[in-house]
């Protein structure tokens, strides 16, 4: 425990990046060293990260690894983990070397480069979550834009100069509101020191603009609707390990951010805009699912069902229920996973027949079973049958929403049918039919290789289906609280403003289900 | 053990045919499946040994499955007489469907993947009625759904089963939609839990308490069990959630016997008997059930008249038996459906493997436009449909005794007289609907086995008799769709029946339907007799003795056959209603949403950028490297302005 306890989370957030330092000192020339050291170094993270989670107490509901140094004057270098953060950090490290291993052979272009970028993007990511310190919070969350620019500025499609601008332009715009959100906390309190800030009761009108120059920021990166529309581009610009590292990690910090700020740091003011969100959310659900419907580019119909399913994430999060933070929180990791899979299963065609057009495809089954196979069970996973990781966080989250409004809940739940429609209308015209486009008859299977990649996503996918208890045992405590503070500060709220206004207004929430007479 | 035996030997079956299937090669594949089944069958019938005739009920928990704040749900095997019923249901007539179609498959290439999915449907079907739980109900649901789902597009070469697939796919989700939004009701209602003996328990205290739905304060029970029959409407193929099942038949005949006729499709079925706790105690909803059951009942049986498909034919003879199954829980003879249900497996699983027996004979062909006189070319297909058709329309003399669909038929049609239903539409409309399945099966009979083949001359030449291997398990169904009825009628619902069931079932204090309907006049126990008749005598003078008839009369009543023959026009109802705008729509919402509004907005801006970045424009790569420099050295301004011009608070 000596480097366990007190610095693991440093090491596992800056051994990449330190590493990639060291890259930039190698031979452009050697791209296949430079693939071996990513290699091993996210596998060593990915270790390191495991070792987190084996010394983590789950029935600890506070920050744990918690590590604090002086940093730039008033900030502090402030290091934890919590059971809302920590799986995310696994999660993280988890698919880095899958990343590494997608892009073995299908980038041949500054090898070394693109390398350096990922590994300081994992940095970076990591840092994000381990973060305690709402600075260095914003550093780490504003600098992942940098690489993850990079990525698909230089090693994406045609038109990856849009894509990487659009998804810059509209992430930063929603940051630029959160610093100043940031500057405004600190200003009043005097701290920039998260676990302080949790207890810090900000007045009531200004939870207001600090929950909404927070949300700006965090619903562009869920991305919620309608602020979604550069994920499909940029989806379809990245590479494959790009797409895998947005949809898998990226997307998250949105939903992370709801629950380590807006909702324990702004209880008065999430109560007042659950209903917005809610609406946002059932908008994103049906709307992107309608839209996904039409999509003729594989890697666009994905994108379009990653904002569906963030719907599901945003929806449970404002519910303030354990079974809807839960939820959300289990959906985002198993998203994390079933959603990066599903691009790595594009990558593994796209490498072969360099087209996403999905009429391009047609009968691969017969080809190529073991990849139909994968296809499958990521497919059923998107579609969130039970047995597969995608139902336990659509389930939670939608009885959390019925508990909280019949209609939310109503208008969510035709969410599994609009996925059954698109998941299998996608997966019928690549995989099945006869295969008769001669460009395709001579399409190998799956290599060992990426077999290596997948087996693990599969895997992971049926066993969280059938036994989520792993998660679900992590996050119980930390949501417990926050369920708990959330419900004592609109209490309190309510008794102090009894007299004068009314704190929750909306009708759409009035409308909880009432269970027995 | 002997529980965990008969859920899990046939997924381990799946596991090893789907994983192993190419190493061990086939026969090996379909020996192992097989062999499975056939263990998991015998066990069955101890069990139901146990259980209905020892009433040793048992609860094993295998794991814990969900768990979040007060929701607590674990893997779990229940067994009552109920489950017990149906274990031995799906096993026998999995285990022989296994077997049959080591015959039936035998040119196929892709066998092991074949058998694996059948076991693996049955795995499904076991979880979903060993449920103790509704989570894990919905486990079950799902999964045989997923299990029917690659099996009817089994051949994915061909379109139409590919469609099909996913059809069936998407409107049981509709049917989901339903179930989910009942469980998370439930969950609701019943103050965090959704175990079944909790919620069971905890039923009568909710009898009258209302909930807040959709911003009406409803009867709490009404609405959920409405909810959840949703779910059972789309999985049984009632009335408007039909549609799926006919297009099942693109799948291969022995995954018709077995999901869409004897097992999967009933599960909406059980659903409901296993609920009978909660549907007692909502009368509307019972009623609900008993007029779509009815409805389902007449409409399938007049599709069924006109049809040409063999399979469909009987696909929709399944569809409205399914349909006499539900108005039987619906006028609360809970015991009366199950029998049905019972019964219904052997003579329906029979008729589908007899008629892939035909299917083989003609070399693929299904059209009965097609057959003709194979009586003298399949004599022993002939003899197992011939009980298979005495059996479903329902042969027997009555007060007495007749083949297995009789006892069951008859004792529905009854219930639903002694029902009292509004002017007694249900026994009606039941006995009406016997009457056609009396006429639709017998010119099953005819077109296929009488008559001059119209059969093309090579087909019929070669038409031969299938092996033992397809034929043994014919004769095990026909066995049981001659004796079940006679056999287990006195169980079933005999004067013991209470002591059967135990608790499986529940009747409340005022339901005396099974007691009633011994007391009715009569005539009523002859009614389905004479419509089962008369069907038979009109079919006789239709396609034997006067052929020309059909024909006419389509021409005569054109619009009516047209509309018969175009099953209501749903198909097209639901394309035009649901299909295409849903499609129309996503098209628009993309282009003109996202395209036009939301894109045309923030495009504004980032053209601005771009058309200087174009200006710019030769060193792309390098110009990234430029902008990415530029956020870095703001990123790094934001930070020092940051420390420097709050460094003096502190």
């Amino acid at each position: 425990m000596s480097l366990a306890g007190n610095s693991l989370l440093s090491v596992v957030t800056f051994l990449p990046a330190t590493v990639a330092l060291f890259m930039c000192f190698l031979n452009s020339e050697a791209k296949q060293n430079a693939r071996w050291i990513a290699l091993w170094t996210t596998l060593f993270t990915f270790a390191l990260s495991l070792l987190i989670w084996i010394n983590f107490d789950p029935a600890n509901p506070g920050f744990q690894f918690v590590e604090e140094r002086a940093w730039l004057g008033p900030l502090k270098y402030k290091m934890g983990v919590d059971g809302i953060s920590m799986l995310f950090v696994v999660l993280t490290a988890f698919l880095m070397p899958l990343c590494i291993l997608a892009s073995w052979e299908s980038i041949e272009d500054r090898v070394k480069e693109y390398m350096i970028a990922f590994l300081i993007l994992e940095t970076l990511m990591i840092g994000v979550f381990c973060a305690l310190d709402i600075v260095l919070f914003y550093v780490f969350f504003e600098a992942g834009l940098i690489p993850m620019f990079l990525i698909i500025g230089v090693w994406g499609g045609k038109r990856r100069v849009y894509a990487s601008f659009k998804f810059f332009l509209y992430t930063l715009l929603g940051s630029v509101l959160m610093l100043l959100a940031i500057l405004a906390m600190y200003w009043h309190t005097g701290t920039t020191d998260i676990p302080t800030l949790l207890t810090a009761n900000f007045p009531e009108g200004m939870q207001w603009w600090l929950w909404l120059a927070f949300f700006a920021s965090f619903a562009v990166k869920m991305p919620m609707w309608p602020v979604h529309t550069w994920l499909p581009d940029a989806h379809v610009e990245a590479p494959t390990a790009g797409s895998v590292i947005l949809a898998g990690i990226l997307l998250k910090m949105g939903g992370y951010g709801f629950l380590r700020f807006s909702l324990p740091m702004f209880p008065l003011a999430s109560e007042q805009f659950a209903p917005f969100v809610f609406l946002l959310s059932i908008v994103a659900i049906i709307y992107t699912s309608l839209v996904a419907l039409a999509q003729e580019d594989v890697k666009k119909l994905i994108a379009y069902s990653s904002v569906a399913h963030m719907g599901f994430v945003t929806m449970g999060i404002f519910t303030f229920s354990q079974q809807g933070i839960d939820g959300a929180i289990f959906q985002m990791l198993s998203h994390g996973i079933v959603s990066a899979a599903l691009f790595l299963c594009v990558g593994v065609v796209y490498d072969r027949m360099h087209t996403r057009e999905i009429s391009a495809y047609g009968g691969l089954v017969s080809r190529m079973p073991i990849y139909a196979f994968c296809f499958m069970i990521f497919t059923m996973a998107n579609v969130g049958l039970p047995g597969t990781s995608g139902f336990v966080g659509e389930f939670l989250t939608l009885l959390a929403a019925f508990k909280a409004n019949t209609w939310v809940a109503l208008f969510a739940t035709t969410g599994v049918i609009l996925s059954a429609a698109y998941a299998l209308f996608l997966y019928r015209r690549m995989i099945f039919g006869v295969l008769e486009k001669p460009k395709l008859k001579a399409i190998a299977d799956m290599t060992p290789r990426e077999i290596v990649v997948m087996a693990p996503l599969v895997i992971l996918t049926i066993l969280f289906g059938f036994y989520p208890a792993p998660i679900l045992d992590v996050t119980a405590q930390s949501v417990n609280r926050l369920v708990a503070s959330h419900v004592a500060a609109t209490k309190k709220a309510r008794a102090d403003a009894a007299p004068r206004v009314v704190i929750v207004p909306p009708a759409l929430r009035e409308t909880t289900a009432q269970p027995a007479r | 053990m002997i529980y965990q035996a008969i859920v899990f030997s046939p997924l381990l079956g799946a596991l090893i045919a789907g994983f192993f299937g190419r190493v061990i090669g086939p026969r090996p594949s379909e020996l192992v499946t097989s062999a499975f089944m056939v263990l998991a069958a015998v066990l069955s019938w101890v069990a139901f040994w146990q259980v209905g005739i020892g009433h040793a009920t048992d609860k094993i928990t295998l794991m814990r499955w969900v768990t979040s704040g007060d929701l607590d749900v674990s893997w779990a095997i229940r067994v009552d007489t109920l489950t017990a019923v149906m274990l031995v249901v799906v096993n026998s007539v999995s285990a022989l469907v296994h077997i049959y179609s080591i015959g039936y498959m035998h040119e196929d290439p892709h066998r092991p993947r074949f058998f694996a999915y059948l076991s693996l449907f049955t795995f499904a079907m076991l979880m979903l009625v060993t449920a103790d739980n509704f989570l894990q109900l919905f486990f079950g649901w799902e999964g045989v759904g997923l299990a029917s789902y690659l099996l009817i597009g089994f051949w994915y070469q061909k379109p139409e089963a590919n469609a099909a697939a996913m059809k069936a796919f998407i409107v049981n989700r509709v049917g989901d939609f339903g179930f989910a939004l009942g469980i998370f009701g439930i969950f609701v209602v019943f103050e965090g839990t959704i175990g079944f003996d909790a919620v069971f328990a905890a039923a009568p205290s909710k009898a009258t308490a209302t909930m807040n739905f959709l911003g009406y304060e409803v009867h709490a029970l009404t609405a959920l069990c409405l909810l959840l029959f949703l779910g059972a409407m789309g999985k049984s193929a009632q009335f408007l959630l039909h549609t799926w099942l006919p297009d099942a038949m693109e799948g291969p005949t022995p995954v018709s016997a077995l999901i869409h006729a004897a097992t999967m499709v009933t599960a909406g079925v059980f659903m409901v008997a296993r609920l009978s706790p909660l549907f007692e105690l909502a009368p509307t909803a019972l009623q609900v059930v008993t007029l779509v059951g009815v409805v389902t009942a007449f409409f399938a049986a007049t599709v069924g008249l006109v049809q040409n498909d063999i399979k469909r034919v009987i696909a929709y003879s399944t569809c409205s038996q399914l349909g006499y199954m539900f108005a039987a829980l619906g006028l609360g003879a809970y015991s009366a459906g199950i029998f049905h249900l019972f019964t219904h497996a052997f003579f329906k699983a029979l008729l589908f493997l007899g008629a892939g027996s035909v299917i083989h004979a003609m070399h693929h062909e299904q059209d009965m436009r097609h057959m003709g006189g194979l009586r003298s070319k399949i004599p022993i297909t002939w003899a197992m449909m011939l009980i298979g058709t005495l059996s479903l329309t329902g042969v027997g003399i009555p007060h007495l005794a007749g083949f297995a669909g009789f006892h069951s038929k008859d004792i529905i049609i009854e219930a639903a007289y002694a029902g009292h239903t509004t002017s007694n539409y249900a026994f009606w409309v039941l006995v009406f609907a016997a009457f056609m399945t009396s006429f639709y099966s017998w010119r099953l009979m005819f077109m296929t086995f009488y008559g001059r083949t119209r059969a093309d001359h090579h087909t019929y030449e070669h038409a031969h008799e299938s092996p033992y291997v397809m034929l043994v398990p014919l004769f095990v169904l026909a066995a049981g769709a001659i004796f079940a009825g006679f056999l287990f009628k006195g169980l079933f619902v005999g004067d013991g029946y209470k002591l059967f069931w135990g608790k499986a079932l529940f009747e409340g204090p005022n339901n005396h339907i099974m007691h009633a309907l011994h007391e009715i006049p009569g005539w009523v126990g002859w009614m389905p007799f004479v419509a089962m008749a008369a069907g038979f005598a009109l079919s006789y003078v239709y396609y034997i003795h006067a052929p020309w008839l059909p024909e006419a009369t389509a021409r005569m009543f054109r619009p009516l056959y047209l509309f018969l023959l175009n099953k209501w026009y749903f198909d097209e109802l639901y394309d035009f209603l649901f299909v295409r705008p849903a499609r129309a729509l996503g098209n628009f919402l993309w282009r003109k949403g996202d395209g036009a509004v939301i894109d045309g907005t923030i495009d504004g801006t980032a053209s601005r950028v771009l058309a200087t970045a174009n200006s710019v424009g030769r060193l792309q790569t390098g110009f990234i490297y430029h902008y990415a420099f530029a956020m870095l050295i703001g990123l790094a301004a934001l930070i020092t302005w940051f420390m420097f011009s709050t460094g003096g608070i502190r």
